[in-house]
């Protein structure tokens, strides 16, 4: 007997050991008895997509930033009919999101008009709006590299006396954080500037082949829309060249060594070697800012700074190259595949009128569809590295201060505390008195750390409360791939079942045995042929995919980046699963059918090794 | 390719070109043709009308078939029987000049080479030329030979092919059309018998909804007549007829199918485990999509096919079609614009986001 509900959130109890977690989190972010009337009457989800993780202060602060940036889009820019915003909640430090629809016909009649002329605009100016975005998200991310954390001086800088500035480094140190904070939340607010009309175009397109043609996978559609030249496919394809540079060179030697240091030391030794890091740093800024997750922790690893990541991948292209592989992208290959892609479906219709509108749409959800596939890259990957780049070296003037023992607890400490620690620091250097922090910062840390490892292995609900019986609300379909049918098979799944279904992602029929991933950091256990399984895939991880017979992951639907990086791979992926990583074991032989979003375990092998 | 045919009594159906459509009859051209245009039907070679020519025109049969026939009426059924009987005898046991005996056993040999198999069965049946079809559509189509081993029996029922000219209806409706019997013409096509190791039909659209990018199979083990019969539930696949990905597949336990014993097609009951075993390969399911996907381009109309898996073919080439028909439930009604007229881009977005896809019903395709 299925379940009809998940526990409201007012049932969850804070695990032992994680008392107090809410003080991680501004005031407003977890359930409270002041709103729990309208708390306890939407649907809230786990959203596992982006912060399936436990999420420290800064984790979190990035996604209210990207909550609210989505939703004041839809709610006050562009007057989505029949969506408000994605309202959002973190319980024992998970983050749950609630979409906000607007059911009334009358409301979502009236807003139509607004929604027209404004979204109309966007829709009517895109490429020029979009070449505009790509100056403006480029300016703001060299905003914030220009922030200086310097710790402040012993004595004022001479200039500043000669100038006479009337305001110290204190100030200063002040300023730049404020101007920091400002930025983040910019950057988050530039993200959505064209998404969720980028997704509302994709989906009429989509509705109207489904309409057309009832079967069509998924995957067709998204492959007729998709671009060839990606900047998101970019980073991968700039190490490939580097390989190619290496055995040109003749310096494949130096990536033998497993640290980025030694690596480094014998590139320096030859002018060879030399030549090849300057290609490096050539392509480092921005290619490379480049995260081996999702970019949405800080504990993800970017390819500039954790080169060791990168340098394993050029190896391994080496040795492709050495065996004669071709590494270069048919491009016009991949074009040509995708206009008879198009052309057949387009025949293939019932009408010429069907014929100008499947184009129409489809000229405009390639229009569109350059900033769906490159903001990934300009946002989570570029500005998130540079962020959390910037935010270490604040931590760093913080351990200077003796305020944190390590460059990393800066990401415990919310973002409105660091403001007070900030003028603690300051004042005490006016005054030349004691600081509290030193004492007070260290110990609070420690309780923090505590906390979030008593929550970390804590079992996230799904979803809590009631879901509606027809979910409408059209970012929560195409965000998060969430609609009633995947909700029912959260309420009704039973352990132990044997096949798997999920979004026919990437095309494909792969048998072979099964590696369980959960983090980045384990990519290299991944042997040849192997099917990777994983709650979610970067596009970083895209250099293993020539290894691995296919992917599966539990999160992410037909456009989520792990799909878009698949079927560029041509690598059989079936995603959003849902119990992926809990049903299969690292060992266990599965079939994957890409194509019919279908993962079927072949032999439930007790003796398979459980890394899980 | 064997180069070593005698272009003039043989020719091979993938070595069929326009300028041998006279020469060939009717139904080896259109062999030739559906080879040509990717049509995989099952291999063989037509027998020229210059062989049987070669034979009509020698003085000894000329006189024989002029004494034999002439002064009949067509009214004369009695007259035209003893003819019948006597020329079809008389040119059943004139001997084959040896060029064209050779020609016929050489490509035979060379088709039982290319197959695989010792002496390949194969059907041998007459192919009408234009300016008789008429006539032949009374006689030459029954004469149909299944299950023919060997070169001697080849060309034994070449022979039989050829006097069916002769029947007595067939002279007397060239005695209505005052058609001449000394310039009727015929063409022999020697076609190899499909052992499938599995087959069945293929619909290049979704019979369910009559989605027009989906392929349709089911198929089962041994000849199709399993599945034409009904008398199994078959393995059905979805394949999409762009992607050539296969979108939905359900095995069904099939009991019983039929396979060729000596040279009888027998009905037999199907074990446990070879019978819950998906009959098609991947590789196979595409095979017959890609086949039906030509079938409807070909003909211009969606399709109804019957194909086979042979098991002499080899792997790559082993899928054959056995025939091709029209689709004619969801083709016979009139299909729904899906555009909604005069609906702008945007208008159309808003309608998408106010009602998702996923909670509409899923349209049809067609107006019922």
């Amino acid at each position: 007997m299925a379940k009809d509900r998940f526990p409201s959130p007012f049932e969850i109890e804070t695990p032992p050991g994680a008392e107090g977690w809410q003080d991680l989190y501004p005031y407003s972010a977890p359930f409270s008895e002041d709103r729990r009337e309208y708390e306890e009457s939407v649907f809230w989800f786990q959203d596992s997509v982006h912060w399936g993780a436990v999420m420290t202060p800064w984790v979190s602060t990035f996604m209210e930033h990207a909550l609210s940036s989505l939703s004041q889009y839809n709610t006050r820019h562009y007057v989505v009919p029949p969506a408000m915003g994605v309202d959002f909640r973190v319980l024992n430090g998970y983050c749950y999101l609630a979409p906000i629809a607007i059911t009334d016909p009358e409301v979502i009649g009236g807003r139509v008009p607004e929604f027209m002329e404004r979204a109309g605009h966007y829709f009517a100016n895109w490429d020029q709006l979009y070449e505009n975005w790509l100056g403006k998200i480029k300016a703001t991310i060299a905003e914030l590299e220009g922030v200086d954390f310097t710790p402040l001086p012993d004595r004022e800088d001479m200039a500043v006396i000669t100038e006479g500035r009337g305001v110290g480094s204190g100030w200063n140190l002040q300023a730049e954080y404020h101007r920091f904070k400002d930025l983040a939340l910019k950057v988050w607010q530039l993200h959505f500037e064209f998404l969720n009309l980028g997704y509302a175009a994709y989906l009429d397109f989509f509705g109207f082949c489904k309409q057309a043609f009832p079967n069509i996978p998924d995957l067709a559609i998204a492959r007729m829309v998709a671009g060839v030249e990606v900047d998101l496919f970019r980073p991968n394809e700039e190490l490939k060249r580097l390989a190619q540079l290496a055995v040109d060179l003749g310096v494949t030697d130096a990536f033998a060594h497993a640290t980025a240091a030694a690596v480094e030391t014998q590139l320096a030794a030859t002018d060879a070697g030399q030549k090849w890091m300057q290609a490096w740093d050539d392509a480092a800024d921005p290619w490379f800012n480049f995260s081996a997750g999702t970019g949405f922790y800080h504990d993800d690893l970017v390819w500039n700074t954790h080169r060791e990541v990168p340098y394993g991948f050029v190896r391994d292209y080496v040795t492709q190259i050495q065996r004669g592989e071709d590494l270069a992208r048919p491009l016009d290959q991949l074009r040509a595949e995708r206009n008879r892609i198009v052309s057949e479906y387009a025949a293939l219709l019932a009408s010429d009128d069907d014929r100008k509108a499947f184009m129409e749409k489809l000229g405009l959800a390639k229009t569109v569809f350059p900033y769906v596939e490159n903001h990934n890259f300009y946002v989570e990957h570029w500005s998130h590295a540079v962020m959390w780049r910037k935010l270490r070296e604040l931590g760093a003037t913080f351990v200077k201060e003796e305020f944190l023992e390590d460059v990393d607890d800066i990401f415990l400490i919310k973002r409105d505390e660091i403001d007070e620690a900030l003028y603690d620091m300051y004042s005490a250097w006016a005054v030349g008195g004691q600081t509290r922090g030193p004492v007070y910062w260290p110990r609070e840390v420690a309780r923090r750390k505590q906390i979030l490892d008593a929550l970390r292995d804590w079992e996230a609900p799904r979803a809590l409360g009631k879901p509606p019986e027809v979910i409408t609300e059209p970012f929560t379909i195409m965000l998060w791939g969430i609609t009633n049918e995947s909700v029912s098979n959260w309420l009704g799944a039973e352990e132990g079942s044997a096949d798997l279904t999920g979004f026919a992602a990437s095309p494909g029929t792969v048998e072979g045995p099964a590696r369980v991933i959960r983090s980045a950091d384990e990519i290299g256990e991944l042997q040849d042929g192997e099917i990777l399984v994983a709650p979610i895939t970067a596009p970083s991880w895209a250099p293993v995919f020539g290894r691995i017979g296919a992917a599966v992951t539990d999160i992410g639907g037909i456009m989520s980046h792990a799909a878009i990086v698949c079927r560029e791979y041509g690598l059989p992926a079936v995603t959003g699963t849902a119990f992926a990583t809990r049903e299969i074991k690292t060992g266990m032989r599965v079939r994957v059918e890409g194509g019919a979003g279908k993962v079927t375990i072949l032999n439930d092998v007790t003796e398979a090794a459980d890394t899980g | 390719m064997g180069a070593s045919f005698d272009s003039q009594y043989i020719v091979r159906f993938d070595d069929y070109i326009e300028d041998h459509h006279d020469r060939v009859g009717g139904k080896n051209a259109s062999l030739g043709t559906m080879l040509h245009a990717g049509l995989p039907v099952p291999p063989g070679f037509a027998v020229t009308t210059d062989a049987y020519a070669t034979l009509r025109d020698h003085p000894d049969l000329v006189t024989f078939v002029a004494d034999a026939i002439g002064g009949l009426t067509e009214d004369d059924t009695e007259g035209l029987r003893r003819a019948s009987r006597a020329v079809r005898e008389r040119i059943e046991a004139v001997p084959v000049a040896d060029d064209i005996d050779t020609a016929i056993r050489t490509a035979y040999a060379e088709l039982s080479r290319r197959c695989g198999v010792d002496d390949v069965p194969v059907a041998v049946r007459s192919s009408a030329t234009a300016e008789d079809l008429p006539a032949t559509s009374f006689a030459g189509q029954q004469d149909t030979y299944l299950w023919v081993r060997g070169g001697e029996n080849v060309v034994t029922h070449v022979r039989r092919c050829w006097s069916s000219l002769f029947t007595d209806r067939a002279m007397a409706y060239r005695l209505h059309t005052g058609y001449a019997h000394t310039l009727i013409s015929m063409s022999v096509g020697v076609q190899k018998m499909v052992e499938p190791t599995a087959a069945g039909v293929a619909f290049t659209l979704n019979p369910s909804d009559g989605d027009r990018s989906q392929i349709a199979i089911d198929a089962s083990w041994g000849f199709g007549e399993a599945v034409a019969s009904g008398e199994v539930t078959p393995d059905n696949f979805l394949v999409d007829k762009v992607m050539f990905e296969i979108v939905s597949r359900t095995v069904s336990p099939k009991t019983v199918e039929y396979r060729l014993t000596g040279d009888c097609v027998e009905r037999v009951a199907v074990d446990g485990d070879r019978s819950t075993r998906c009959c098609l390969s991947d590789a196979q399911v595409k095979a017959v999509a890609a086949l039906a996907k030509h079938a409807e381009r070909y003909y211009g109309s969606p399709q109804d096919i019957e194909w086979a898996i042979d098991r002499h073919l080899p792997d790559g080439d082993a899928v054959v079609l056995l025939q091709s028909r029209p689709e004619t439930v969801w083709s016979n009604k009139p299909r729904r614009s899906v555009a909604e007229p005069q609906q702008g881009l945007l208008d159309s977005i808003v309608s998408t986001l106010i009602s998702p896809i996923h909670t509409r019903d899923k349209s049809p395709t067609v107006e019922e």
